[in-house]
């Protein structure tokens, strides 16, 4: 323990951005900061994952276009280039038309870069509600000329197949699959929090039970139990609708791993002093269980929180990518990555490929953080 | 001993009514039942079926009981006659139709855990004795690597860079030639031919946490006096590691044999899917979406069984490798 002591007196030393003499006096919630901003890969990762929920915050300004708007003319049309300082314009973008082969029957674009059109920040765009509230229709980028040129688009990412523009649909596609996975996540945190509690306080045979029902649950493959109930959903299902169930379904056998963290926190702590004093003092058993004893280990919880968020997108993702999830017109990664699932159509077409990059980034980024969290919060680990 | 062997198997038998409850369930979720399949299919070939002629056959098939009791029907019929219902789709009883497909699925996670023990350990036990060097750098990044993407995107992955590098798609299990033959020697070698590539896609992620557990158990021993003991009488370095520690550290990688294997049977799914092979995953989806319930009710009652007497047998395999539990509380 001394040397524990003496090892954070080194470090803080080591580390000139913290005044020596504020150790004693920071609160658990700054040390974990200082330790976690010390981690360097999960800083990092977590500046990646801020970006990834600015996108979540921001879909539509950031969109160039309606995900859902097609145009059959506008088919498999290739990334284009922004091209900088060029006829006096900061930013602008060719001229594309497309004409149908006749004998491979594929659109084949033609950029015509004599004719440049010129975008800009903060343009206008088509119209939405910022998060449903505010009506508005700036973007981060669009046409400077609001009577644009009919073939005048901004396709940053190229287009899919019904020419809806790849770009576009994957900020949207962050969005849906990144809040599936908060929902998800707090739903399993609540399950997670009272079956663990319940677990880790009682002990004895309820403790035994839970836990036999927990092994139970992790020793069934679980895409076949997903599969099997969302397949089940009607067919007049809203997006809504299914959205929310896929995040209770996901939910319903992934709060195992933190009912486990849970439980065992609960069990090293239920016979700690302060534990004792609260009930003597006549607190009631979910009074002790919620005010006293769970947030010790808040970090710890979110640690193992943030674990979990990636498998909760990976399955949501593995699902819609077998059309039993989030159906089109809604967009998610998995829809997105539907259309990358013949290899012949990606060889030719790799732009639809960049959805998956985005969603190996943020796994990934998701993963170091959590790491990173997980060795900042517990202080008896060395880091 | 045996009270640990009562106890995983009185576990395995409550695991496998678990997995027949939740079977039951997914196949009585969807709206309708059994005849009103049945009247659709006989419909679409152009005859009809009035009430009351619908209304027999929900009493010869015992559909108008409740659900307990053909829960009871449905679990009789399994274990007496080997009869899992009768698939739509295929015309078929459901039991033709699934077992070449099961037997293949069983032999591509057979195969798999192999892969993920051969290539986790060794690698494991290198990064562990060579800590902090480049192997272990190397080792730890792609395990990590492996560990977060998931399958279907690695199967996705490889299927692209095979076409683009060598213009072929790997799919399947077999060569053309070998699709729906029976069994002969050609066949099982071309099976050998074709299975590597799903295998290592599947075995990325189980081989990146065996990897890491190794290496973190290893860790753990090395540093324990009985090494420094053995080294200081003079034992050859590479064989006091595989003699002692390597042995310790093996046991929680067997149990995590255990723990990996849904994970695997999941992903066997979805990379069954990508990769088209003629295992249970793509026709799990099939049916799921043509809402054929008893085939997919089938699938999922059968990969659930395997995954758990899987499980079982694992655990009797630690027994075997760890005398702390062999002579352990008796």
């Amino acid at each position: 323990m001394v040397s524990k002591v003496l090892n954070i007196f080194n470090r803080s030393k080591d580390n000139q951005s913290a005044p020596n003499d504020s150790i004693e006096l920071a609160t658990q919630r700054q040390l974990i900061w200082r330790r976690f901003k010390r981690h360097r890969l999960g800083f990092s990762a977590s500046i990646v994952v801020a970006l990834f929920y600015f996108v979540v915050l921001f879909a539509d300004f950031l969109s160039t276009a309606p995900p859902v708007d097609y145009a059959a003319k506008r088919g498999y049309m290739p990334p284009q280039g922004i091209d900088f300082f060029k006829d006096g314009h900061f930013m602008s973008v060719c001229d594309v038309s497309g004409e149908r082969n006749m004998d491979t029957f594929l659109m084949e674009f033609e950029a015509d870069c004599d004719n440049s059109q010129p975008i800009s920040f903060f343009a206008k765009g088509y119209e939405y509600k910022l998060w449903g509230l505010i009506k508005t229709d700036r973007h981060l980028l669009g046409m400077t000329d609001e009577t644009k040129d009919p073939n005048a688009w901004i396709h940053l990412f190229g287009t899919d197949k019904q020419g809806r523009d790849v770009f576009s649909r994957t900020m949207h596609a962050t969005r849906v699959s990144l809040t599936i996975g908060l929902v998800g996540v707090a739903l399993s945190i609540i399950f997670g929090i009272f079956l663990g509690a319940i677990s880790g306080y009682y002990g004895g045979l309820i403790d035994s039970l839970i836990q036999r029902f927990i092994e139970i649950i992790r020793s069934v493959p679980t895409i076949p139990l997903y599969m099997g109930l969302s397949s089940a959903f009607p067919d007049d299902w809203t997006i809504n609708q299914v959205y929310f169930m896929i995040t209770v379904i996901i939910s319903l056998f992934a709060w195992t791993d933190l009912a486990r963290v849970i439980r065992g926190r609960f069990l090293a702590l239920k016979d700690e002093d302060f534990v004792t004093a609260a009930r003597l003092n006549g607190a009631k058993t979910m009074r002790v269980i919620f005010v006293h004893m769970l947030p010790s280990f808040y970090s710890h919880i979110i640690a193992q929180a943030s674990l979990s968020l990636p498998l909760m997108i990976v399955t949501e993702t593995s699902l819609s990518f077998l059309g039993l999830g989030l159906r089109p017109p809604a967009v998610s990664y998995g829809v997105l990555l539907k259309d990358a699932q013949n290899v012949q159509s990606v060889a030719n077409m790799p732009w639809l490929f960049i959805p998956a990059i985005a969603v190996i980034v943020v796994i990934l980024a998701l993963n170091f953080m959590g790491d990173g969290i997980r060795d900042a919060a517990d202080p008896y680990q060395e880091v | 001993m045996l009270n640990f062997i009562a106890r995983r198997i009185v576990f395995m038998f409550v695991a496998l009514w678990a997995v027949t409850l939740i079977s039951f369930f997914i196949i009585n979720l969807p709206e309708g039942d059994y005849v009103t399949a049945y009247i659709a299919q006989l419909q679409a070939t152009g005859s009809t079926v009035d009430a009351a002629e619908a209304a027999n056959l929900r009493k010869f098939y015992g559909l108008d009981k409740p659900l307990y009791i053909q829960y009871g029907k449905w679990m009789n019929q399994i274990f007496l006659q080997q009869n899992l219902g009768f698939s739509f789709e295929y015309n078929q009883p459901v039991t033709n139709v699934i077992s070449e497909r099961l037997l293949l699925t069983i032999i591509l996670a057979i195969f798999c855990v192999i892969f993920i023990w051969v290539i986790a350990i060794p690698f494991g036990i290198i990064s562990a004795v060579k800590q902090y060097s480049i192997w272990d750098y190397l080792f730890t990044f792609l395990g990590f690597v492996g560990l977060a993407i998931p399958d279907f995107m690695i199967a996705l992955i490889a299927m692209y860079l095979f076409f683009v590098w060598f213009d072929f798609s790997p799919g399947g299990l077999f060569s053309p030639e070998f699709v729906g033959v029976p069994w002969s020697w050609a066949r099982v070698k071309d099976l050998i031919d074709h299975i590597w590539i799903p295998m290592v896609v599947l075995g990325t992620a189980g081989t990146a946490s065996l990897m890491r557990i190794t290496r973190a158990n290893l860790l753990d021993e090395l540093s324990k006096p009985y090494v420094i003991t053995a080294r200081a009488k003079g034992l050859s370095e590479w064989r006091l590691i595989m003699k002692y520690p390597v042995r310790l550290a093996l046991n929680p990688a067997i149990s995590l044999t255990a723990y990996i294997l849904p994970y695997l049977i999941s992903g066997s799914i979805i990379v069954g899917v990508v990769l088209s092979l003629p295992t249970v995953g793509p026709m799990l989806v099939r049916a799921l979406v043509a809402q054929d319930m008893f085939l997919a009710g089938g699938i999922i009652l059968l990969i659930g069984f395997m995954t758990v007497i899987g499980t079982f047998i694992s655990d009797i395999l630690l027994l075997i490798v760890d005398p702390r539990i062999r002579l352990g509380d008796s």
